[in-house]
């Protein structure tokens, strides 16, 4: 019992000043800890804004490794509202009843393949496959499409050796550059379709915007997806009684999926800059300095939730910021919830116990603190019901 | 048993009636157009922001300690703002009407 559980490194920090200062490449980073604070910068794009010099807004910064704005992400309001308006419907699709299905499909194909062996890691074997297959749906691609994205490992921009590997990221890019020039030649209905034929400001999107947009798609959703599922499996692990409950109370799903993103926070902060000199929980931060929401400590601030370090799957009052805040907030959040939902319905009907067998935490480390997002590697035998 | 009337942004009219449930429910059961509710109803998302009518502002019942923290950063915001989440279909809010703000 308990290899699940994930810690909240924050808290002393959050109740005692609200913020940590971080060092990132010679670049530092104020980190905001409070659910209300992080909500408050969030919200205030004027002052704290996304559209910094590409790559600085995320943290460790990508500056020295990308050149492209990855959009609607590194753009403020209104150039963002307006990139966002072009893509915004496409991300609702998952919210249709045939994608839901074909969801399922996959989801059933992954968790049959579990089901079927003796051990099988989680991480490569299961949460990388299945986010990647599902992505295929996102794009409206040929599944066998997935193949290649799988054959990248779990961390297309992350390597052991180093965390920004230059190498690693040219291969998407190369990757993306190669599928817009398939689609300029060859007319289709995916999302590289949609977005090469998409008008603003009276204009075609430029190639340049194409991928910014696609990179971003990429990044954002992979990591973040994989450790949604593998955690899940961990806490199902030590929690069958929770399988139980979905499969008595179908409903519960719902509230899961959002209690279980609060829980884990997938994505622990991101970045802004300071366009003036201001303050944040009483500390000057410079003009041109770096500030980060930190959803992760502000989805545990106890001010807001109760019992905020325990996973209570039928939690009604629920306003986490897992998925961000706000102008930026997630747009595959309606793919990334759904795919969960299905997820832990599935398994609730077919999986009785889950097992781990062995496990390697993946923990990172922001200055002096250390926060554990997911794993490195879950080894777990599944049984059916 | 409650009745509702939402009036969406374009001024459609819709008239739901239901039992149970939130009044977010309501409407995406009715496809209410801009009630999206993507947070399933647990107060993260903002997506179910409406106004209700003056006069049956008070049968809608207390705004909670989460939306009035939400709506602090939410757009056109007015003193008759809900998350519709929040509010629970029953026969205390029968016969209000309600204005759908996205
Ligand atoms: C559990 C999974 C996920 C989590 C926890 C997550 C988390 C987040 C967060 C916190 C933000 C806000 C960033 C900011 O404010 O700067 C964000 C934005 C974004 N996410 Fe996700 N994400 C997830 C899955 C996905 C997926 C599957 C995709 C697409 C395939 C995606 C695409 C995006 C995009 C495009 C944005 C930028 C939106 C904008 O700037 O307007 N995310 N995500
Ligand atoms: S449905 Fe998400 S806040 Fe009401």
């Amino acid at each position: 019992m308990g290899s699940s559980e994930i810690d909240d490194p924050f808290e002393v920090l959050r109740t005692s000043k609200g913020y940590e200062i971080i060092d990132d490449q010679g670049d530092p980073v104020v980190m905001v800890l409070g659910h209300k604070n992080v909500r408050r910068c969030a919200h205030n794009w004027k002052t704290f804004q996304s559209g910094a010099e590409p790559g600085r807004i995320v943290v460790p910064s990508e500056v020295n490794i990308r050149d492209t704005r990855q959009i609607p992400f590194e753009v403020d309001p209104p150039e963002h509202t307006e990139y966002r308006a072009l893509v915004e419907d496409w991300f609702r699709r998952p919210l249709q009843e045939d994608y839901k299905n074909e969801l399922k499909h996959l989801i059933d194909d992954c968790i049959f393949v579990a089901l079927s062996k003796e051990e099988i890691e989680v991480v490569e074997d299961f949460a990388l496959p299945l986010q990647s297959r599902a992505l295929t749906l996102l794009l409206n691609i040929p599944l066998e499409e997935s193949e290649t994205w799988i054959s990248w490992g779990t961390h297309v921009f992350r390597s052991e050796s180093s965390k920004l590997d230059k190498s690693k990221a040219n291969i998407l890019y190369d990757y993306i550059d190669g599928q817009i020039d398939k689609a300029i030649e060859n007319p289709g209905d995916s999302l590289y379709h949609h977005l090469l034929n998409a008008e603003y400001q009276n204009r075609k999107l430029t190639k340049e915007e194409v991928r910014g947009v696609m990179i971003l798609i990429f990044a954002g959703g992979r990591d973040t997806v994989i450790n949604y599922i593998t955690n899940t499996m961990a806490y199902f692990a030590d929690h069958p009684e929770s399988l139980s409950l979905i499969k008595k109370m179908p409903t519960v799903a719902n509230t899961a999926v959002e209690e279980l993103v609060r829980y884990f926070s997938p994505l622990t902060h991101m970045g802004r800059v300071a366009t003036e000199s201001t303050t944040v929980c009483e500390h000057a931060v410079a003009q041109d300095s770096r500030i980060s929401l930190c959803w992760a400590s502000a989805n545990r601030d106890d001010t807001v939730f109760d019992q905020p370090n325990e996973v209570i799957l039928n939690r009604k009052k629920n306003p986490h910021v897992a998925f961000g805040f706000s102008h930026h907030k997630c747009l595959g959040a309606a793919h990334a919830r759904q795919l969960m939902n299905v997820l832990l319905t599935s398994l609730s009907e077919k999986v009785e116990s889950i097992k781990v067998i062995n496990q390697a935490e993946n923990i990172e480390e922001w200055g002096a603190v250390h926060r554990k997002v997911g794993y490195h590697s879950l080894t777990a035998s599944f049984r059916p019901k | 048993m409650a009745k509702v009337t939402f009036i969406t942004k374009d001024n459609q009219e819709i008239i739901a009636e239901g039992e149970s449930g939130s009044l977010m429910g309501l409407a995406k059961a009715h496809d209410v157009n801009g009630i999206l509710g993507d947070c399933g109803g647990v107060g993260s998302c903002g997506t179910c922001h409406v106004h209700i009518a003056s006069d049956d502002f008070s049968k809608a019942g207390e705004l909670t300690e989460l939306e009035k923290d939400m709506l602090e950063f939410e757009e056109h915001v007015t003193n008759y703002s809900r998350l519709s989440c929040q509010i629970e279909v029953n026969d205390v809010i029968d016969g209000i009407t309600v204005s759908v703000v996205n």
